[in-house]
C-alpha cells in the first residue's frame, strides 16, 4: 500500500463516518427541525403545548374572514384532513390567498383556536403564465366534473 | 530549484516506476504548464459569461411571462436558483481538490481549491441575499429559520472559514491540509442543503428543476434560468483560472519559470 492509497482510505473511511455521524445527529434532531406543523399533528397533540410554534397548511377555500375592527382577520388552516381556525392581527402577505399554502406562527388557545402573531405565505415550486394557469384551473375544473 | 515535474511537493520522491505510467493528464497538472494554458483560456471563459449572461438576462427580463402566482417578483429566480446551484456545486469542487491534494499531495489541486473558496462564498451570499429580497414580498419575511435557509448560511460559514483557516497558516502546505479536511468535512452539509426541502417541512418550496420529473416551470423561464446558470459557470470558471494563477505566481515566484514569466520574455 502506498502511503497516497493510504491516504485516500482513510479521507474515504473519515468522510463515511462523518456520513453516518451525520445521520444519526439529523435522526436525533428530527422532532426540533420541524418548521411547522400540520393540523393533522396538532389534532394528534403533537404540537407543543403552551409555548409558540409554527402551523401550516392550505387557507380552506371561503375561510377568510376580516373582522369588524378591521385590522383581526380569522381563516382555516386545514391539510386537507384536520383544520385548525387562526386569528391574526396584522397585514398579510401579498402571496396570501385562499386555497394557497400558509405557515402562521403563535400559540394555540385553549379553545382550539391558535393565535398568529406572524403569518407567512408558502407557495410553490409551480411557475406559469397566467393563461398557463387559466388553463390548468379549466382542466382541473373539467376532471372534477367528469370524477363527480 | 528544479522546475520540470513539479506535479508532488516532494519531486524527489517519485519512484521512478511511478514516473513510466504517468498518465497523461498530470502533464496539466504542472504548474508550468498550466500557468499559460489558463491564460490562454480565461479570455474564452470571460466572453462565454458575458454572451451567456446577456442573452439570459434578455430572456428573463423581457421574454419570460410573467408568473400566475407571483407576478413580476418570482424574476429574481434568474439570479437565485443559479446562484444557488453553484454555491453548492463550487463547494463539492473545491472539496474534491482538496482531497484530491491531500491524497496526492499535487500543489496544483490544492491551489485550485484555494481558489475556488472567494467565487464559492460569493455565489453563496448572492443566494442568500437575493432569497431574502425575494422572501420579503412573497413569503412577507426576509428571514426564517428553516432547514434550507439555515443550511445555506452554515455553507457561506463553511467558505468563510477554509478562508480564514488557510489564511491563519503561514506554512502554505500545512495551509492546504488543515483547509482540505475542513473542506471535506463539510461536505456533508451540500447533501443536507439539496435535500432539506424534501427531509422536513420548511417554508422554503421543493425544486422546480429534478432528475426524476419535468420542470414544473414554463419553457422561457426554465431557458433563462439554464442560461443563467451557464453564465455563472463560465464566470467561475474565468475568475477561478485568474485566481488560480495569481497563486501560482505567489507561491513560485523562486522556480525558474516563474522569474521568467515575471521578468517578460527572455
Amino acid at each position: 500500500m502506498k502511503p497516497r492509497h493510504k491516504r485516500f482510505a482513510l479521507i474515504g473511511a473519515g468522510l463515511a463516518t462523518l456520513a453516518v455521524a451525520a445521520g444519526l445527529v439529523l435522526a436525533a434532531f428530527q422532532k426540533n427541525l420541524v418548521f411547522f406543523f400540520t393540523p393533522t399533528q396538532i389534532a394528534n397533540k403533537e404540537a407543543p403545548q403552551g409555548r409558540s410554534f409554527r402551523i401550516g397548511g392550505l387557507v380552506e377555500g371561503g375561510s377568510v374572514k376580516r373582522q369588524q375592527d378591521g385590522v383581526t382577520v380569522r381563516f382555516i388552516v386545514t391539510d386537507t384532513a384536520k383544520s385548525v381556525p387562526v386569528e391574526f392581527r396584522g397585514s398579510l402577505p401579498d402571496l396570501f390567498r385562499e386555497g394557497r399554502g400558509v405557515v402562521a406562527q403563535g400559540k394555540l388557545g385553549a379553545d382550539g383556536t391558535f393565535r398568529a402573531d406572524e403569518v407567512l405565505a408558502k407557495h410553490d415550486e409551480k411557475y406559469m403564465p397566467p393563461e398557463a394557469k387559466a388553463a390548468v384551473d379549466q382542466a382541473q375544473k373539467a376532471a372534477k366534473t367528469v370524477i363527480q | 530549484m528544479t522546475t520540470r515535474d513539479s506535479d508532488t511537493y516532494y519531486s524527489g520522491n517519485a519512484s521512478p516506476s511511478a514516473a513510466k505510467h504517468r498518465i497523461h493528464w498530470f502533464h496539466y497538472a504542472s504548474p508550468q504548464t498550466f500557468y499559460p494554458l489558463a491564460g490562454r483560456l480565461i479570455p474564452w471563459f470571460a466572453a462565454l459569461a458575458v454572451l451567456l449572461g446577456a442573452a439570459g438576462m434578455y430572456v428573463g427580463f423581457l421574454v419570460a411571462p410573467t408568473d400566475a402566482q407571483q407576478g413580476d417578483a418570482y424574476r429574481i429566480i434568474f439570479l437565485h436558483v443559479p446562484a444557488a446551484w453553484m454555491s453548492m456545486f463550487l463547494y463539492v469542487v473545491m472539496a474534491f481538490w482538496a482531497g484530491v491534494g491531500l491524497v496526492f499531495n499535487t500543489r496544483l489541486s490544492a491551489m485550485l481549491a484555494t481558489a475556488i473558496a472567494p467565487t464559492g462564498a460569493m455565489f453563496t451570499f448572492l443566494a442568500l441575499w437575493t432569497g431574502s429580497l425575494w422572501g420579503k414580498p412573497t413569503w412577507g419575511t426576509w428571514w426564517v429559520w428553516d432547514a434550507r435557509l439555515t443550511s445555506e448560511l452554515i455553507l457561506l460559514f463553511l467558505y468563510f472559514g477554509f478562508m480564514a483557516l488557510q489564511a491563519a497558516i503561514d506554512d502554505p502546505r500545512r495551509a492546504d491540509r488543515a483547509g482540505a479536511v475542513l473542506a471535506l468535512v463539510g461536505v456533508i452539509n451540500v447533501p443536507i442543503i439539496y435535500f432539506s426541502v424534501i427531509w422536513w417541512n420548511t417554508l422554503h418550496q421543493g425544486a422546480s428543476i429534478s432528475m426524476k420529473s419535468a420542470p414544473t416551470m414554463a419553457m422561457t423561464m426554465l431557458l433563462g434560468m439554464l442560461l443563467m446558470a451557464l453564465c455563472f459557470w463560465m464566470y467561475s470558471i474565468a475568475t477561478i483560472l485568474a485566481r488560480v494563477r495569481c497563486i501560482l505566481l505567489e507561491r513560485e515566484r523562486h522556480t525558474d519559470w516563474c522569474m521568467t514569466e515575471l521578468r517578460g520574455t527572455p
